[in-house]
């Protein structure tokens, strides 16, 4: 028998990237006993309310912020729709924590709006009521208009591809314009919507900066205050393991809830009349798209450029050139290298179909969910295991020490990375893969095509956007990347999301600012990026602009 | 089969991960590995200062304690770590029962740092301290109202005190020094006592507390001494007003004394670089940086007569609980089940 590259290589290179997540969930095996108990007495029913309520909560933000705008930029037009079609993209710049703490600073009781109260109505503490954001509902919203942009961004990239012939089928078959969008235009772009929604609550789970500062204990906190409060490793992976194992039901759930419907898309996207909004309902959609960029973008930057300059003194021998480098050079790398590999095992899937590359292709995508800290130890223990091997092995045969080959490298960092993002790249490749119909494939293979030539003709032309965009929420991620390359990272090697969190946690935010405000900057660029490699609709068609 | 694209795709990732592979760090010869929990941005001068005055050149990975045992530990005798640098006693006992650490052996070390602030066996020694004293409203608080940590648990403060969560390694330390001194029971009735009179749920930093307090949400709160010291010394107009709204209070100055707790390093038992690792400890105990800790980072000197900050005298002398520092990591995972039982989030 010939030996199947694909049906091999592909569960193959999808284990090597599960390794982490799986060596770590190996210590649900390691008996808990007594630590579990006291969780379970104390604290372990709230943490999960907690998330639930957490996973709920943003899960309807990302929805109801990034379908709609995505539906209004694209089949309506309105005031600054062109502006702000890319600048919705803008908040996916901002790292969770820095907004938590720049609205925190806002919007606490000394900050710049609550005093504008007091001063205003001559009020003291206590005397009015004010929203508190340091809170579930506080970490709901900010986590929300930190992920909307995954569904937005999806959304959108959908809804261009999207034929135009068949809502207008709907309506002329009678649906009126709200039934044609719900059982038509929303059903065919259910795919995507899933893949950011999923992207954006994994996110959330993982979560542990906002959450951790606005005093929301989930299981996330859980696990690093059993970890390095309770000293108890293994019970703090356990909790790790539970939420992979949430996040597989939930994968599992939708697949279910799909039934094997698939979507594909039929023809050629017809570009269709934009519909003009007049009056109210224009000021309203511009409203609409304006409040999340002004939210989670423009304001929390304004304030960043107001602290980066009362703390000008403090730039001073700061290397941002330096930093920024580094950030670039990692997050270019791991984009690189983990939409490469997802490439792959998109295609292994798409290829050989079978149950085994299946399910372990869905493993290869869970270390998204997982807290990068987590990550980082499931990366660092077989790199240990394994250089320590080598070396032994050196010493005995050749007594030459080969000392520690992987861990404290680029590479440690750069594989835990690409195992912690690769569900991004994954799920966007496979959502633009899913589009293109098994037919067009048979088409060209019937005309002369080989299988390469398929992929070379069809396929690449046709998941161009799936790629850019995987590459840039890969490096976007990467770039605001902290715990893995933290604790993996070689010595003297820092990053600006590393020095922004060195600053942060040590209560020193406006001294903060100026590298947050670096990684927000370097980040536009992948982000405007986007936005105009998107703005052609794919094959060559221009989306009615 | 024309697979060969796809495997040339694959070929080039794999080519590409190993690339990064590449960029090992290459042992050079005058040089000590630093593993720092603590910001490097905080102690880089320091570090320089180091090697401008010896040659010897610090190469520095910082990063959550935890994680930076972990990853001594699956580095195993091959680690190219050389010093442990970390904040809390907790994390140095912890080091030190896994093994990582070797005897200092420095008469250096012993001369400058009392005994109370290095740990008996010898492994490490405290390089700063810091204490956790009572924050209070100047103008609603008087201090002849305060008395010890004990006392935030009468019922004229219902209602009034901020603390922030019990994740947080210092309120950890904190209850783990009252389970050394008053026993588990007593310390779990105090802190369910003081949760009783949270103003509100535990959030935000120490900073935040302070500011608080400030701003009237509650009246009394616990914190670090160099965070106020950090606020006092401001650019932030209203970071440094809100400290000024606020004062220090030393509890305990008839009994035990105010809880206190250090930075701290150590030599990695695997060290390569040993003798300068012992050098680098020597240099951050000497008179000179001891000094600088105090003037820039707004932390008291483990050394006795070294010259503080004005802020730091400013606050005042005071007595330091003398529990010995490695009972601090000895409780530390009783403290955090015992504020888990409290209802202390």
């Amino acid at each position: 028998m010939r030996l199947d590259g694909w049906r091999l290589g592909t569960p193959a290179l999808a284990l090597l990237l599960a390794l982490p997540v799986l060596i770590v969930t190996a210590f649900v095996f390691v008996p808990g006993g007594e630590v579990w108990r006291h969780l379970a007495d104390t604290v372990l029913g709230e943490y999960l309310l907690h998330s639930l309520w957490l996973l709920l909560g943003v899960g309807a933000g990302v929805l109801l912020l990034g379908v709609p705008a995505a539906w209004l930029v694209v089949q309506t037009g309105f005031p600054a729709r062109r502006v702000l079609e890319w600048a919705l993209l803008l908040p996916m710049a901002v790292p969770a924590y820095i907004l938590a703490y720049t609205w925190t600073g806002l919007a606490d009781f000394a900050g710049p709006i609550q005093t504008a109260l007091r001063d205003w109505f001559g009020w003291s503490y206590g005397d009015y009521w004010f929203p508190q954001l340091r809170s579930l509902p506080g970490a709901i919203v900010v986590l929300s208009l930190v992920l909307y942009p995954y569904v937005y961004l999806l959304t959108r990239a959908a809804l261009l591809e999207q034929s135009h012939s068949l809502p207008e089928v709907a309506r002329s078959l009678g649906a009126g314009p709200l039934g044609a969008l719900r059982r038509v235009t929303l059903p065919l772009a259910r795919p995507a919507i899933v893949t950011g929604l999923s992207l954006a609550l994994m996110e959330t789970l993982a979560d542990y900066g906002t959450v951790q500062y606005f005093g929301v204990t989930t299981f996330t906190t859980g696990i690093f205050r059993t970890w390095f409060g309770l000293g108890d490793a293994a019970a703090a992976v356990q909790l790790a393991a539970v939420l992979v194992g949430a996040v597989l039901l939930l994968v599992l759930l939708e697949r279910l809830s799909r039934r094997g419907a698939r979507y594909h898309a039929a023809g050629r996207a017809q570009p269709a009349a934009r519909r003009r909004l007049h009056g109210a309902a224009a000021v309203a959609a511009t409203a609409f798209c304006a409040l999340p960029v002004l939210l989670g973008f423009v304001i929390p930057a304004w304030q960043l450029v107001a602290w980066a300059i009362r703390e000008r003194d403090s730039w001073v021998g700061a290397d941002f050139l330096h930093l920024a480098g580094n950030t670039l050079l990692l997050a270019l790398g791991v984009a690189v290298v983990t939409a490469a590999l997802a490439m792959v095992l998109a295609y292994g899937q798409r290829l050989r179909p079978t149950r085994t590359v299946r399910s372990a292709v869905r493993l290869a995508a869970l270390g998204y969910a997982v807290p990068g800290t987590v990550i980082a130890i499931g990366v660092l223990l077989p790199l240990g295991w394994l250089d320590n091997r080598i070396d032994g092995w050196m010493r005995t045969q050749f007594g030459f020490s080969s000392g520690l080959l992987l861990s404290g490298t680029l590479f440690a960092v750069g594989y835990a990375c690409t195992v912690r993002f690769m569900a991004v790249a994954l799920n966007t490749l496979e959502d633009g893969l899913g589009r293109v119909s098994p037919s067009m494939d048979q088409a060209a293979r019937s005309l002369g095509r080989s299988p390469s030539g398929v992929v070379s003709a069809v396929h690449l032309p046709m998941l161009r956007a799936s790629v850019v965009t995987a590459l840039l929420l890969v490096f976007v991620d990467v770039m605001k990347e902290l715990p893995a390359t933290l604790i993996l990272r070689p010595f003297n090697f820092n990053t600006l999301a590393v020095r922004t969190y060195e600053l942060a946690s040590d209560e020193r935010l406006a001294q903060a600012a100026a590298p947050a405000l670096c990684i927000v900057l370097t980040g536009l660029l992948p982000v405007l990026l986007l936005a105009r490699t998107l703005r052609p609709a794919r094959g060559g068609f221009r989306a009615a602009t | 089969m024309g697979n060969s694209t796809d495997f040339r795709l694959a070929t080039a990732a794999l080519a590409a991960l190993l690339g990064l592979a590449g960029l090992a760090p290459l042992a050079a010869a005058n040089e000590v590995n630093l593993y720092s929990s603590r910001q490097e941005a905080l102690i880089k001068p320091l570090l320089d200062e180091f090697t401008k005055d010896t040659g010897i050149k610090v190469n520095v990975v910082s990063a959550n304690a935890g994680a930076l045992l972990q990853r001594l530990q699956s580095e195993g005798r091959n680690t190219p770590a050389d010093v442990l640098l970390t904040v809390d006693a907790g994390n140095l006992a912890a080091a030190k029962n896994a093994g990582l650490l070797q005897a200092l052996q420095s008469s250096v070390v012993t001369q400058a740092v009392p005994a109370q602030y290095r740990d008996a066996g010898g492994q490490w020694t405290g390089l700063s301290l810091r204490a956790r004293p009572i924050f209070y409203a100047l103008d609603r608080v008087r201090p002849a109202q305060l008395s010890t940590y004990a006392a935030l648990t009468g019922a004229q403060w219902k209602g009034k005190l901020c603390l922030r969560s019990s994740d947080n390694i210092y309120n950890q330390s904190m209850v783990a020094a009252m389970i050394a001194n008053e026993g588990a029971e007593k310390t779990e009735n105090w802190a369910r006592g003081l949760v009783a009179n949270f103003a509100r749920p535990p959030k935000g930093g120490d900073r935040d507390q302070i500011k608080a307090v400030a701003a009237g949400e509650c009246d009394l709160a616990i914190a670090n001494t160099y965070y106020y010291a950090e606020m006092l010394r401001s650019d932030d107009a209203t970071e440094k007003e809100a400290a000024q709204k606020v004062g220090v209070f030393w509890p305990d100055q008839q009994g035990r004394g105010t809880h206190v707790n250090v930075s701290g390093a150590g030599i990695v038992a695997n060290a390569r670089n040993a003798a300068n690792a012992r050098r680098l400890i020597e240099y951050l105990v000497s008179a000179k940086a001891q000094a600088w800790y105090a003037e820039n980072n707004q932390e008291y000197p483990v050394r006795a007569g070294v010259a503080m900050s004005a802020t730091l005298q400013s606050l005042g002398q005071f007595k330091a609980d003398p529990v010995p520092m490695e009972k601090l990591g000895e409780h530390n995972a009783d403290a955090v089940k015992l504020m888990d039982r409290a209802g202390w989030r």
